[in-house]
C-alpha cells in the first residue's frame, strides 16, 4: 500500500492531496466503465468474517470497499444493516477494530478503502487521531452519513493533513446552494443518496437519482456515485449509464448473512456483470 | 457572571451564520442578556449534526417558525389555545405544609400537572402542530417514552384534524399500556420499536427514520429541547409560557423574585422554558435534577450532564452519556419521562459557564419526595416532577443553612406533570401489590365478575 500513499504536508496540504478514491474511479472508466462501490460492516458477523467477506468483495470486482463502523444509534439504515451491526456490537466489536479491518483488506487486495462512520465515535476518539490511524491503517478517507459540511471544520482540517478524502452526501432535497458548498467540501467522489429515506433494498431504482446527479455535476461534481435502494445488476448497470460509480450495501449484507463471505463474490461478481462494457 | 449594561441587540427572527451565533454567544456575555437564544448554537452546543436529507426540511421548519414568531396571528392562536384549550395561565401553589420538610423555606408548585392532558408537554405540541399546518403538512409523527408526549401529540393532533404516528420503545409499550390505549383513543397510531434498547431513544431513531421517507407530508414533532437546530430553540420558545408565568406570580404574591428555581431534567423542555424567565435574574439560582436511577455509582442511571461527556447525539452536539467507543450508553430511570441518555444542548452551555447547576436524585429520593407531596399537599406528582421535589428538599436545607430567617427564603418548584400515570409504579414501590400484582384488598368481592354488569347492561338496553 506504500506505494498509493498520499503525500502528506503537514495541514497546508489540500491542494496537493491526490484523491486515491478519484483515482480508482478513473482507473474504471479507463476500461470504459462505472466504478463498483460495495459496503460491509466491521466485525460482521466476526472480525475474520468481515475480512474475508470484504476481501472476496474486492477480489470479485468492486474497486472501492466501503467498512461501516457499527454504532448504537444509526439513523440512515434501514432493518438489514442495523440487524448486522447491532449483532457486531453485541458480538465484541469496539471502534479501534476498524483499522485493522480496513489495514487487513488494503493489504490483501488492490481496492482502496474507504470508512463509513456516524460521527459520534469519531469525535470521541478525536478526529484528529482518528484520521491519523485510519491514515496509517492505509484507508482513504471517510464517508459521513450525519456529518454536513457545516459542521465538519474539524474533519477538513484533519483530512488536509492525513491526505484523507472526504465523502459527503447530497440528497434529492438538497437545495443547488447547498449543492455547491457539499460539493466544493468534497474529495473523492460526491455521494448521490438516490431517494429520500433509509439504506435497504428496494425494486427499483428511484428516479431522483438521476436529478441528483445531474444536480452534483452542475454545481461542478467531477465523480458522482449513487447508493441507497440499489441492489442487483439491473440496477447496476441503468445508474452506471450516468453516474460514476454505484454503491451496494444492503444487497451485499444480505448476501453475507445468508451465504457468507463466498455468497459476498458471487453477488460482486454478478453486481460487476453489469458494469462491463456493452461488447464484454 | 454576567456584565451589567448596553441593549440586547439581538433583534427578533434574525437567522443567524455559525459566526454571527458566535457573535451573539459572545454579545450575550458583554450585554447581560442570555434569553431568547436563537441558536442554532449555545457556545459550543446544538448545531445540525444530522444527514443532509434532512437539513431541507430543517430549514423549512425553521423559516416557518421564525416567521410564525412575527405574525401575531399566531401569537394569538397559540394564546388563545393556552388559555381556552390547555388552561393556562397555570397555577402558582404554595406548598406550605411540604415546605416544612424542607428547612423551613417557602416552596412554591408551578401547577403544568394542571394543564390539559397533565404536563407541559401539550405548551409544545400545539405550537409545533399549528406550525405543522402552516407548512400544509398533513401528517405529524412524533416519539414517546413513558407516553405523555405522545399523548398531548395525538391530542393535538385530534384538535387540528392531522394524521398522527407514535413510535414507542415495545418495552415502553408494554411498561405504559394505559397511555397506549389513551393515544389509541385519540385516533393515533402507535408503532410499537422493537430494534435497539426499545426505549426513548430508539424511538426517536425510528421516527427519524420515518421523516426522511416523508417530508413532503409529515411535519416530525419533537417532544424535547433537543435535537438538530431549530428544535431546541423553538421548543424552549413554546415553553417559555412556564417560566415567563412563574415570574408574575411569584412578584404578584410575595412582591420578590425566589432565591431559587428547580425542574427535572430528561431532555431538558421544562427546565428550559421554566429557567429560562429568571435566566437574566442572576440572584435566581437555577437547579436541574438529573435522574440518578439506582445511584450513579451504580452504572443504572440518567444522570447525562453529571457522568455524560460532549458528543453528538439526534443532531445536536450535546452531553451525552456513551462509552469509550462513542456508543451510546442505555440509560436507566424509575421514570420514564427521564429516561433519556442525550440532554437539550442549552442546558449543556448553561451548565459550563455555570448558569444553572445540575445534581442527580436517586429513585429512592424521588419516591419519598413523591410519597411526602401526596401526603402533605393532596397532590400526586408525576415521578419526573418528583425528582424536582426532591432537589427542592435539599436547596431548601441549603439555604436554611446560610442563616436567617428560612420563612424569607423562596423556592419554586416546576411541577412539571400529575401523577395519574405513575399510580402502578408507585403501588409497586410502595409494596401495595399483593402477589397477583393486584392492588392489596381489591379482590375481595365475593361477587360473581361480570354478572352484575351484564345485568346492567341488559337493564340499559330495555
Amino acid at each position: 500500500m506504500s506505494e498509493t500513499q498520499s503525500p502528506v504536508t503537514g495541514g497546508d496540504g489540500a491542494a496537493q492531496t491526490v484523491s486515491r478514491v478519484a483515482a480508482a474511479i478513473d482507473r474504471a472508466k479507463a476500461d470504459g466503465r462505472a466504478a463498483l462501490v460495495g459496503y460491509l460492516p466491521a466485525g460482521y458477523p466476526t472480525m475474520e468474517t468481515s475480512v474475508e467477506a470484504a476481501i472476496e468483495l474486492a477480489r470479485n470486482g468492486a474497486d472501492i470497499i466501503e467498512i461501516g463502523i457499527p454504532y448504537s444509534d444509526p439513523v440512515m439504515d434501514g432493518s438489514t444493516i442495523q440487524a448486522a451491526t447491532a449483532e457486531a456490537l453485541a458480538n465484541g466489536f469496539h471502534v479501534a477494530d476498524v483499522f485493522d479491518v480496513v489495514k487487513a483488506v488494503t493489504e490483501a487486495t488492490e481496492a482502496v478503502v474507504l470508512v463509513m462512520t456516524y460521527w459520534n465515535p469519531v469525535m470521541r476518539m478525536g478526529v484528529d487521531e482518528f484520521a491519523r490511524r485510519l491514515a496509517e491503517a492505509g484507508g482513504v478517507g471517510l464517508i459521513t452519513p450525519d456529518l454536513i459540511p457545516d459542521e465538519a471544520a474539524e474533519w477538513l482540517e484533519a483530512s488536509d493533513k492525513y491526505g484523507l478524502d472526504r465523502v459527503f452526501l447530497v440528497a434529492p432535497s438538497t437545495s443547488p446552494a447547498r449543492m455547491a458548498m457539499t460539493v466544493a467540501a468534497t474529495r473523492g467522489f460526491t455521494y448521490a443518496v438516490s431517494l429520500m429515506g433509509v439504506t435497504g433494498a428496494r425494486q427499483t431504482v428511484d428516479e431522483s437519482a438521476r436529478r441528483v446527479v445531474t444536480g452534483a455535476r452542475d454545481a461542478g461534481a467531477e465523480c458522482v456515485c449513487v447508493g441507497l435502494g440499489v441492489s442487483n445488476a439491473e440496477h447496476v448497470r441503468e445508474i452506471a449509464a450516468y453516474a460514476d460509480g454505484v454503491i451496494v450495501g444492503t444487497a451485499i449484507v444480505s448476501a453475507l448473512r445468508q451465504g457468507g463471505p463466498t455468497a459476498v463474490g458471487r453477488l460482486a461478481a454478478q453486481l460487476r456483470g453489469g458494469l462491463a462494457p456493452l461488447a464484454g | 457572571m454576567m456584565a451589567e449594561n448596553a441593549p440586547d441587540p439581538r433583534a427578533p427572527g434574525i437567522h443567524p451564520t455559525n459566526a454571527d451565533s458566535n457573535i451573539s454567544q459572545a454579545d450575550a456575555f458583554l450585554t447581560d442578556s442570555l434569553r431568547k437564544a436563537p441558536g442554532p448554537y449555545f457556545g459550543s452546543y446544538g448545531g445540525r449534526w444530522m444527514p443532509e436529507s434532512l437539513i431541507a426540511t430543517l430549514d423549512e421548519v425553521e423559516d416557518t417558525f421564525r416567521a410564525a414568531k412575527q405574525d401575531p396571528e399566531f401569537i394569538a392562536q397559540v394564546a388563545e389555545l393556552n388559555r381556552n384549550y390547555t388552561g393556562r395561565p397555570s397555577l402558582l401553589t404554595e406548598a406550605k405544609r411540604f415546605s416544612r420538610h424542607a428547612g423551613g423555606v417557602r416552596i412554591f408548585l408551578k401547577r403544568e400537572d394542571l394543564n390539559h392532558t397533565g404536563s407541559h408537554k401539550i405548551n409544545n405540541v400545539l405550537g409545533q402542530a399549528l406550525l405543522a399546518k402552516r407548512m400544509g403538512k398533513t401528517r405529524i409523527i412524533a416519539e414517546t417514552g413513558a407516553g405523555q408526549h405522545g399523548v398531548a401529540s395525538a391530542t393535538a393532533a385530534a384538535l387540528l384534524g392531522l394524521e398522527c404516528v407514535v413510535y414507542m420503545g415495545a418495552e415502553d409499550c408494554r411498561r405504559q399500556s394505559l397511555n397506549v390505549a389513551r393515544m389509541q383513543l385519540l385516533g393515533a397510531t402507535v408503532i410499537p420499536v422493537t430494534n435497539g434498547s426499545q426505549t426513548l431513544k430508539d424511538a426517536i431513531n425510528e421516527a427519524l427514520r420515518d421523516w426522511v421517507a416523508n417530508v413532503r407530508t409529515t411535519h416530525y414533532l419533537l417532544g424535547t429541547a433537543a435535537g438538530a437546530h431549530p428544535f431546541p430553540a423553538m421548543v424552549r420558545y413554546f415553553h417559555e409560557v412556564i417560566g415567563d408565568e412563574a415570574r408574575e406570580q411569584i412578584l404578584a404574591q410575595t412582591g420578590r423574585l425566589p432565591d431559587a428555581v428547580c425542574a427535572c431534567m430528561g431532555g431538558g423542555s421544562n427546565a428550559i422554558g421554566f429557567f429560562h424567565g429568571f435566566l437574566d435574574d442572576p440572584t435566581v439560582r437555577l437547579y436541574g435534577f438529573e435522574a440518578g436511577g439506582e445511584g450513579i455509582e451504580t452504572g443504572s442511571h440518567a444522570a447525562t450532564i453529571t457522568l455524560g461527556r460532549p458528543g453528538v447525539l439526534h443532531g445536536a452536539r450535546t452531553y451525552v452519556m456513551q462509552d469509550e467507543d462513542g456508543q451510546t450508553i442505555e440509560s436507566r430511570s424509575i421514570s420514564a419521562g427521564l429516561d433519556y441518555p442525550g440532554i437539550g444542548p442549552e442546558h449543556s452551555y448553561l451548565h459550563d459557564i455555570g448558569r444553572a447547576m445540575y445534581e442527580p436524585i436517586t429513585d429512592g429520593e424521588a419516591m419519598s419526595a413523591f410519597a411526602l407531596l401526596c401526603r402533605t399537599e393532596g397532590i400526586i406528582p408525576a415521578i419526573e416532577s418528583a425528582h424536582a421535589l426532591a432537589g427542592a428538599i435539599k436547596v431548601g436545607h441549603r439555604l436554611a443553612d446560610l442563616g436567617g430567617d428560612p420563612a424569607e427564603r423562596i423556592v419554586i418548584v416546576n411541577l412539571s406533570g400529575r401523577g395519574d400515570k405513575d399510580v402502578q409504579t408507585a403501588a409497586e414501590w410502595f409494596g401495595m401489590l399483593d402477589d397477583r400484582g393486584q392492588i392489596k384488598g381489591t379482590t375481595l368481592s365475593t361477587r360473581r365478575p361480570n354478572s352484575h354488569d351484564a345485568g346492567a347492561m341488559e337493564e340499559g338496553k330495555a
